[in-house]
């Protein structure tokens, strides 16, 4: 292990700005957000970033690391480091507030788009819903329900970058998950919010949302779901009607 | 002052992408060829004599080069494709990576053959 | 929303036909790369070829349906390409239109081709 400094390129600004470069000591077992969070205590005070559970369970410290979205928190210095050089920069894809702050508005404004949200029919004096826990509907979901919406994935797709309504990957396996969850009574409306140009068939299996998920949720699997789906509901028909 | 960054070749740098960019990619040289290659064809209309004079067009070494990309690019779009297929109708198994390498290969085999093969 | 609808209708059917017509390609490529390198051996002919394919009702019939699959594959893909290209020009739908014409009728012609030899 070298003893120089980490050369740490951080951007700085909003839209428009620029790298900085901040000299930081190595250390053993250093994070990526060790390394921003020394910057902002010890040489800089006016960065501004996100973190909460440093962790790895919450997902807001996610960053472009090197030209890749990861969580900070779970990214060791050593596994990424270029000679000596790092390269920090906002989520892409995403408006920049300041520094490495982007705006998650857009990102949940189209988990709603997509109809991402539960609504059943039955009310506290109605027995309890009945899932089978090894049905197929249910496997299906439980593969995509772990998401936290950390919008690593959101960040890393490119159909996202040049389709701006596209949906995107998060937006697409939470609609995908509820598609397979029996209890809810919106699956009409779902389909139909995760059909069009801005939906499920925009997107090309590039892979890298499924690369890139911390938690090795695919989102290429579900959308490949939702795409069966939709196709068949648009000509055929599907248990809950016709788009 | 410049503009923020964006998605760049880092963020691409995988087998995946590299898999989607290919079958773009042939894929359009292939629709662009089609016609020609039909056009070509259809000179057949003159009689085995009128379409040997057309086929003698394509001797010129840039044509024998343009038939063995074509090869190619056909192998390429062919497993890419199938692979698409398996990844949006069969059963979920990863982004199937193995079949990526499987398909580079398998370009490469087909474009081997071919010079085997032509004289 | 109805509009939208429609489009979105109108998005899962393009897709569907794209994925069959990839299907049926699937099996036409494949037979057609392994007929490439049957044929090419020592060379080839405009005599070997429609040799082979003069009066073949078969080949015809193959021949056809990879046109046709072809016709449907092939403009689907460049429109999604120039749209995503050039998002704003509006180029996607006439290009796929003229591919799919050229593809079809000069297709078509060499399928008529081979299959008469010239004799029409």
């Amino acid at each position: 292990m070298s003893n120089t400094d980490l050369k740490v390129k951080v951007w700085r600004g909003a839209e428009q700005g620029e790298f900085v470069e901040y000299l930081v000591p190595r250390n053993p077992n250093q994070t990526v957000l060790d390394v921003v969070t020394y910057i902002q205590r010890k040489l800089d005070p006016t960065l501004s970033y996100r973190f909460a559970c440093r962790v790895g369970m919450c997902g807001s410290c996610a960053m472009t690391v090197n030209g890749v979205a990861r969580w900070t928190c779970r990214t060791h210095v050593s596994q990424i480091v270029q000679g000596d050089a790092l390269e920090i920069a906002p989520l892409n894809n995403l408006p920049v507030i300041k520094d490495l702050a982007t705006d998650m508005r857009e990102f949940f404004n189209k988990w709603k788009g997509a109809v991402g949200f539960f609504k059943g029919d039955k009310t506290r004096y109605d027995d309890f819903a009945k899932v089978q826990p090894d049905s197929q509907e249910r496997q299906l979901a439980n593969a995509g329900i772990e998401c936290i919406g950390c919008g690593v994935c959101y960040a890393s797709c490119e159909v996202v970058e040049s389709r701006p309504n596209y949906l995107g990957p998060a937006a697409l396996n939470r609609a995908w998950t509820l598609t397979n969850d029996v209890r809810d009574v919106q699956q009409i409306e779902r389909m139909r919010a995760v059909a069009g140009d801005a939906g499920c068939h925009a997107c090309h299996s590039q892979g890298s949302c499924t690369e890139a998920c911390p938690k090795s949720i695919a989102p290429t699997a579900s959308i490949a779901g939702l795409k069966k789906l939709v196709a068949r509901a648009a000509v055929r028909g599907s248990k809950w009607g016709k788009l | 002052m410049s503009a923020r960054p964006r998605l760049d070749s880092r963020a691409k740098s995988h087998l995946s992408y590299f898999a989607y960019a290919s079958h773009r990619f042939s894929g359009l040289l292939l629709a662009c060829f089609l016609p020609l290659h039909f056009l070509m064809l259809s000179q057949s209309l003159r009689g085995a004599q009128g379409f040997e004079q057309s086929l003698a067009l394509t001797d010129l070494w840039v044509f024998k080069f343009g038939e063995w990309a074509l090869v190619i690019l056909l192998a390429v779009h062919l497993a890419g494709g199938l692979r698409l297929l398996i990844l949006e109708f069969g059963p979920w198994n990863g982004l199937r990576k193995g079949w990526i390498q499987l398909s580079t290969l398998f370009g490469i085999a087909c474009g081997l053959l071919f010079l085997y093969l032509a004289n | 929303m109805g509009q939208a609808l429609n489009q979105g209708v109108m998005q899962a059917k393009l897709w569907y036909a794209q994925r069959i017509s990839a299907m049926v390609l699937g099996i036409c490529v494949a037979a057609h790369l392994a007929m490439i390198f049957y044929a090419i051996r020592g060379g080839l002919t405009a005599q070997e070829i429609l040799g082979r394919t003069e009066g073949n009702v078969l080949f015809a019939f193959f021949y056809e349906v990879f046109v046709l699959a072809c016709f449907i594959h092939a403009p689907i893909g460049i429109n999604n390409i120039l749209q995503e290209t050039f998002p704003r020009s509006g180029i996607g739908k006439p290009a796929a239109y003229v591919l799919g014409l050229l593809i079809l009728v000069l297709g078509s012609t060499a399928v008529v081709g081979v299959y008469s030899g010239g004799a029409l």
